[in-house]
C-alpha cells in the first residue's frame, strides 16, 4: 500500500468531502421539506392529498436512486429542466430522502396514543392546535433516532451524484485513480473519510436525542 | 338557556359501527347540578353513549343538546368545527387512562388550554394553576411531569385539567377502573368534593358503592338500550328488571 501517495492527495480529498458534506445538509434539508409535505399530505382528511402522497413514497422508494438522478439531470433538459450537476444531485437526492422521511414522520406521528388527541380536542383544541401543541411535540421526540437513520442513508447516497459528474467524494477518488492508477488506495481514503463523517452525524443524532427525550 | 329540567338531552340517540348497532334509541334528560351514573357490562354501550355527548364518538342519529344549544348540529365542516370546539371548552372530560400530555408538567397540563383559548396571562394562568391542582390535591406536585406521579395523582392533575376550562358538565369515563384499587379513594373524593359543590356530572362507572353513595340517578344498560333508570336506592336495592337483577348479582360476585 503506497502511504506516502495517500498522505501527498489527502488534502485534495478533504476538500471533496467539504462538497460531500455541503451536498448531505442541502439534501437533508430539502428532504426534510419534502419529508414534512408528504406526512402532512399522507395524513389529510382529503383523500386526493393522501392518494398523491402514497405515490409520491411509492414512486421515489419504488425506484433505484441513481435512476431518478439520471432522469432529472440528462432527461431534463429535454423537457426543459435545466439544471447543472450539484442542482441535479441537491434536487435529485433531496426528493428521494424526502419519499423515505415522509413515512418516518408519519409513522412518528400516527405512533401517539389516540388518547392524546381526544384529550386535546375534548379542552376544545382545534385539529391544528392539537396537532401543533400535543401531537407533534411528542412525535418529534420519537422522529429523532429513525431521522437519524435516514440521514445515516442520504450521506451514503451522496456518492452517487458522482456518476453525474458532480465533484464530490467518490468523484474526486475516481479522477485520482485515473492518474495514479491506485484504486485500493484511493477509494479506501474515500471510504475512511465518509465514516469519519457517518461516525460525527451519528453521535450528534445520539446526543439530539437524548437531549430531547421527557426526563 | 336556564332551563334547569332539561340541561343535557339526549335524544333518540342510535349509533352503529358498520352493522354494529351499539345504541339503540336512547334517550336521556339530566338537570343543572344533578349527578349520573351509567353502569352496565362492559359493550353495553355506556362509553359510546359517554362520547357522544362531547361528540367524540359522533352519533349515527338523535340530537344532543346542552343548556339550550345542539352539540351535533348538522353544519359545514368548518363551521361544525368552530361550533364543536366551543361546545367542548364547556363539557370537561375524564379518561381511564387519563391522556395527561406527557411532555408537560401538571401545571402546564391545567394551563395550556386556557391560555391558549381563553387567552389567559402568565399570572392568571399560574393562578388557575395553583387554584385547580389545590383542589384535588395536587399543589405539591404543581412541576411533576405525569410519569413522576401515580395512577391516582395522573388522575387528580387530569381533573383539574378538565376543570380549568370552567366546564358546566363534566363526563367521567370510568375514571378509577385503570387505578390500583388503593388509589381510587384520592380520585372519589375529589369527585365528592364536585358533587357536594353541585357540579353537573355524568358518570361511566364500575364502582357500584361510589355510584349509589354519589348519584341521584342511575342508568342501567344492557346491549345498547337503558335497561332500568332510577334512584340509586331503587335500581341497587329493588331494581324491578331480571337483566339489572342478574348484572349486579355477578357484579357483587365479582367484587368478592
Amino acid at each position: 500500500m503506497d502511504f506516502d501517495l495517500m498522505l501527498r492527495v489527502y488534502p485534495f480529498f478533504i476538500e471533496a468531502a467539504g462538497i460531500t458534506i455541503l451536498l448531505s445538509v442541502l439534501t437533508a434539508f430539502l428532504g426534510l421539506a419534502c419529508g414534512a409535505l408528504g406526512a402532512a399530505a399522507r395524513l389529510s382528511r382529503f383523500a386526493v392529498a393522501r392518494f398523491v402522497g402514497a405515490a409520491y413514497v411509492s414512486v421515489f422508494r419504488g425506484t433505484p436512486a441513481l435512476i431518478q438522478l439520471f432522469i432529472l439531470y440528462f432527461g431534463g433538459p429535454q423537457i426543459g429542466i435545466q439544471l447543472d450537476a450539484f442542482q441535479a444531485g441537491v434536487i435529485g437526492l433531496g426528493i428521494n430522502a424526502g419519499a423515505y422521511m415522509t413515512e418516518t414522520i408519519r409513522g412518528a406521528i400516527i405512533s401517539i396514543d389516540k388518547g392524546q388527541k381526544e384529550a386535546a380536542r375534548t379542552l376544545g383544541l382545534s385539529r391544528w392546535q392539537a396537532m401543533h401543541k400535543i401531537i407533534l411535540p411528542q412525535a418529534a421526540r420519537l422522529m429523532v433516532r429513525p431521522l437519524g437513520v435516514n440521514l445515516n442513508m442520504l450521506i451514503k447516497a451522496t456518492a452517487l451524484v458522482a456518476a453525474i459528474s458532480v465533484v464530490e467524494l467518490t468523484y474526486t477518488a475516481q479522477r485520482y485513480i485515473g492518474s495514479t492508477y491506485k484504486p485500493f488506495e484511493m477509494f479506501l481514503l474515500a471510504g475512511i473519510l465518509y465514516m469519519i463523517i457517518i461516525y460525527v452525524t451519528g453521535r450528534a443524532v445520539a446526543w439530539l436525542d437524548r437531549r430531547v427525550q421527557i426526563n | 338557556m336556564t332551563d334547569h329540567s332539561n340541561f343535557v338531552q339526549v335524544r333518540h340517540a342510535q349509533k352503529s359501527f358498520g352493522t354494529l348497532e351499539v345504541l339503540k334509541d336512547i334517550s336521556l334528560t339530566v338537570e343543572r347540578g344533578q349527578i349520573v351514573a351509567i353502569i352496565g357490562p362492559s359493550g353495553s354501550g355506556k362509553s359510546t353513549l359517554l362520547r357522544a355527548i362531547n361528540d367524540l364518538d359522533p352519533l349515527t342519529r338523535g340530537e344532543v343538546w346542552l343548556d339550550g344549544v345542539q352539540v351535533n348540529k348538522s353544519l359545514p365542516f368548518r363551521q361544525y368545527e368552530k361550533h364543536i370546539n366551543e361546545m367542548r371548552q364547556k363539557i370537561g372530560m375524564v379518561f381511564q387512562h387519563f391522556n395527561l400530555f406527557p411532555h408537560m408538567t401538571a401545571r402546564e397540563n391545567v394551563t395550556m388550554a386556557p391560555k391558549m383559548l381563553k387567552g389567559l396571562s402568565n399570572q392568571q394562568a399560574d393562578a388557575l394553576a395553583n387554584e385547580q391542582l389545590d383542589k384535588v390535591g395536587m399543589l405539591e406536585r404543581i412541576d411533576y411531569y405525569p410519569s413522576q406521579l401515580s395512577g391516582g395523582q395522573k388522575q387528580r392533575v387530569a381533573i383539574a385539567r378538565a376543570l380549568a376550562m370552567e366546564p358546566k358538565l363534566m363526563l367521567f369515563d370510568e375514571a378509577t377502573s385503570a387505578l390500583d384499587p388503593e388509589l381510587v379513594d384520592e380520585v372519589n373524593q375529589v369527585m365528592k368534593k364536585l358533587a357536594e359543590e353541585h357540579m353537573t356530572m355524568i358518570i361511566v362507572t364500575h364502582e357500584m358503592d361510589f355510584a349509589a353513595s354519589v348519584c341521584d340517578r342511575v342508568l342501567f344498560m344492557d346491549q345498547g338500550v337503558v335497561v332500568e333508570e332510577g334512584p340509586p336506592e331503587v335500581v341497587f336495592k329493588n331494581p324491578e328488571k331480571d337483566r339489572t337483577r342478574a348484572f349486579l348479582r355477578k357484579h357483587l360476585e365479582g367484587a368478592k
